[in-house]
């Protein structure tokens, strides 16, 4: 049986979607200029910017969303499965800053840090997908986010969730994704990347997260809408209440995705928090904020819709057992609510830092949840008898066979981020910090550059070079021009 | 008889209490109550316990809001008739303030607003979504003391540096502060862009407007 979290009954759900539907007629969604004809030609009404979407229309364009699809890797094979309650994590993304490794301080994140998170994760199987974890600073900030979407493509070949900045950049980033697909129909049949798409909240889809959906819709790229309702600040301060207001949030931007391009790939996602009453922060490690989380997928499930969340996150500023309790529970909770995609992992401080530090500890975190939602199954045909049968009551059990065949899948076995133990005088033991930078090294020394082939390398870079060289950057920092010709 | 009234009135803002802090407002005038005594012994007290009980976690932020509601509802009264004796409340100073263009989050900049007005202080709220531009013309048609410029997004939060060169371009910058706050925003962000000051959130928006008030008075008084 594979364990399951709910927190919403059949009856709250109906009524989150009910109060859902008027909200997007009454008082209606801000909407930019952008698909005011897009939505007026279906039936909405639109007045002084505002779409009053009838909930016909919007059950309608509901039903045109695919049930699953597939993000693929560079090699074309199928690994996240959007889509059900398979669940994936990728780490948190678009971050400014880092926690340095050494000094364990906040400074501005640059391209040799993302290139680092991109190896790390590349290595870690507890990340099904890459995500432009960070923005480099070493970078103009007008190619800030193709940039960051360059970097996850030169270094790794796992899927990758990514966004664009502005309605204009997205094209760059579409373009980058097509040349190394081998195509835009490559990359609509096989998409490597989701695209993470933001309403503000309440209710308004701005010029720039409208042209998104829209373009990404006529492209067959997935979107990701990241709906944030601040429970208290931004959205009612019920948790219920904010349910509604992101699921008002995802059913207007469907409506208008799918109004776009009827069965264009499209996931129900969020980043929701609470809004603290003291400090006025958004604590995304609070249980508040995940049990958010937790709901508004349960609304996307109830629907048959792929989900997604941001989850994984401490809100501490350095790595400490108040980031890591968060970041565990977290993880857990968004495990067993069967959440397709969970982002966030690495992330701190209310998501103002990145740490690679914290991803590895994160992905312990990770593989547990993951052990978890596996389950107990019977894997022997009698449970226990058989063993005792074998083993008696002295209680051999190491010695039996059925144990060397079946310890591997009945137990997790976690890195040396994990004390399980071994280093028997506890003084040499290492703090967990040290662990995590031990195991980051790591994984650096063990990666490799994957493979791309030798054309669309060249035509990544020519692509590149020329885009760089319109914001009067002459070099691409985190990428040696000279090594690449030499290839 | 005065005192109590002030207490009452102190007491309403405590209990962020508008229709109350109004009325006690209206009957202070009534009874010949001195309208800057009403602010300065009745209100104003009240919003300084506010504002200690917030620092001490005792009050929150939608008790902090309700207390600026309720100065506003008072001020509302008062004022008409400062402006009747041409007497000047006791302006802490004039804000322009806005959330950078491209951004069109609100809150934050809105709980900043409350703050700086429930202190004392003229507000002027832009909005969002607000070009340099527009910045720097309102600054100087209102002859602003500070603007506060909010982003909260990482690709806005440098159109900060922006309205930095609008305002040194509009010849404004000797007179006019600049504060920079949002989500992203780092007391080096706003060094590096040439801003005076950084607020992490609204309580210390007010501290740090108090205190480029203070820089400004010493520059315009120069040296002693």
């Amino acid at each position: 049986m594979r364990p399951k979290l709910e927190v919403l009954d059949q009856s709250l759900i109906e009524r989150i979607l009910d109060e859902a539907f008027q909200l997007i007629n009454n008082p209606g969604v801000r909407i930019a200029p952008y698909v005011v004809e897009l939505l007026r030609a279906a039936g909405a009404d639109v007045r002084d910017g505002i779409a009053h979407i009838p909930a016909k229309l919007a059950r309608s364009a509901l039903q045109t969303v695919p049930r699953k699809f597939w993000l693929y890797d560079r090699r074309a094979n199928p690994v996240v499965h959007y889509g059900g309650d398979r669940v994936h994590f990728d780490p948190g993304s678009s971050c400014l800053n880092i926690l340095d490794p050494e000094t364990q301080q906040a400074r501005p994140a640059m391209a040799s840090d993302l290139i680092r998170l991109v190896q790390v994760t590349e290595r870690l199987p507890q990340f099904a997908a890459q995500s432009t974890a960070m923005v480099c600073n070493d970078v103009p900030p007008e190619l800030g986010d193709w940039y960051r979407l360059l970097l996850v493509l030169w270094y790794s070949e796992k899927p990758v969730v990514t966004g664009a900045f502005s309605a204009s950049s997205l094209h760059i980033l579409l373009e980058l994704l097509a040349i190394e697909s081998g195509g835009r129909k490559a990359l609509r049949n096989k998409p490597r990347a989701v695209f993470d798409v933001c309403p503000s909240p309440p209710l308004n889809w701005s010029e720039f997260a409208s042209q998104n959906l829209v373009d990404l819709a006529r492209a067959g790229v997935p979107a990701e809408i990241v709906s944030m309702p601040l429970a208290g600040a931004t959205a009612p301060v019920t948790l219920a209440g904010s349910v509604v207001q992101h699921a008002a949030e995802c059913i207007s931007g469907i409506t208008i995705h799918q109004l776009a391009n009827p069965g264009a790939p499209i996931v129900w996602g969020g980043a929701p928090a609470i809004f603290d009453m003291r400090s006025g922060k958004t604590p995304m490690g609070a249980i508040e904020t995940a049990m958010l989380d937790v709901a508004c997928a349960q609304v996307g499930q109830y629907l048959g819709l792929p989900t997604h969340a941001y989850m994984v996150v401490g809100d501490g500023r350095v790595i400490d057992a108040q980031v890591e309790m968060e970041s565990g529970i977290s993880a857990v909770l968004g495990a067993l609510a069967g959440i397709n995609l969970i982002s966030g992992a690495g992330m701190l401080d209310f998501l103002a830092c990145h740490s690679i530090e914290k991803l590895v500890i994160d992905a312990e975190a990770i593989a547990s949840a993951q052990r978890l939602i596996e389950g107990i199954e019977p894997r022997t045909e009698s449970l226990a008898l058989a063993a005792f049968a074998q083993a008696g009551l002295h209680g051999d059990f190491l010695k039996l066979k059925e144990t060397r065949v079946l310890f591997r899948k009945e137990q997790h076995f976690p890195s040396a981020v994990i004390d399980r133990g071994f280093e028997s005088d506890p003084a040499q033991v290492n703090g967990i910090l040290n662990r995590a930078r031990e195991r980051v090294d790591e994984l650096v020394m063990e990666y490799q550059r994957p493979e791309m082939l030798a054309d669309r390398e060249q035509a990544i870079l020519q692509f590149a070079v020329a885009e760089a060289a319109r914001a009067g950057l002459r070099t691409l920092p985190g990428i040696s021009l000279l090594a690449s010709a030499d290839r | 008889m005065p005192e109590d009234t002030f207490s009452a009135m102190r007491q309403s803002i405590i209990d962020g209490a508008p229709d109350t802090a109004f009325s006690l407002a209206q009957q202070a005038l009534a009874a010949g109550i001195a309208t800057l005594d009403a602010i300065n012994r009745g209100y104003v007290p009240g919003m300084h316990e506010v504002g200690e009980q917030f620092a001490r976690r005792q009050l929150f932020l939608p008790d902090m809001v309700a207390s600026a509601e309720a100065m506003r509802a008072a001020m509302a009264v008062l004022d008409p008739e400062l402006k009747k004796l041409g007497t000047e409340g006791p302006m802490s100073g004039v804000v322009v303030l806005g959330t950078t263009k491209g951004d069109i989050h609100e809150i934050g900049k809105m709980l900043v607003g409350t703050m700086l007005s429930a202190n004392g202080f003229k507000v002027h709220d832009l909005g969002v979504d607000v070009s340099a531009e527009t910045f720097a013309a309102k600054a100087q048609e209102v002859n602003a003391d500070i603007v506060g410029v909010s982003a909260l997004l990482t690709t806005t939060m440098r159109n900060q540096r922006g309205v930095v060169e609008a305002l040194t371009g509009a010849g404004l910058r000797p007179h006019v502060k600049i504060m920079v706050g949002g989500a992203p925003v780092t007391r080096q962000w706003a060094e590096e862009i040439g801003a005076d000051g950084y607020a992490k959130d609204a309580m210390s928006a007010v501290a740090l407007s108090r205190s480029l008030m203070e820089q400004r008075a010493a520059r315009v008084m120069g040296p002693a």
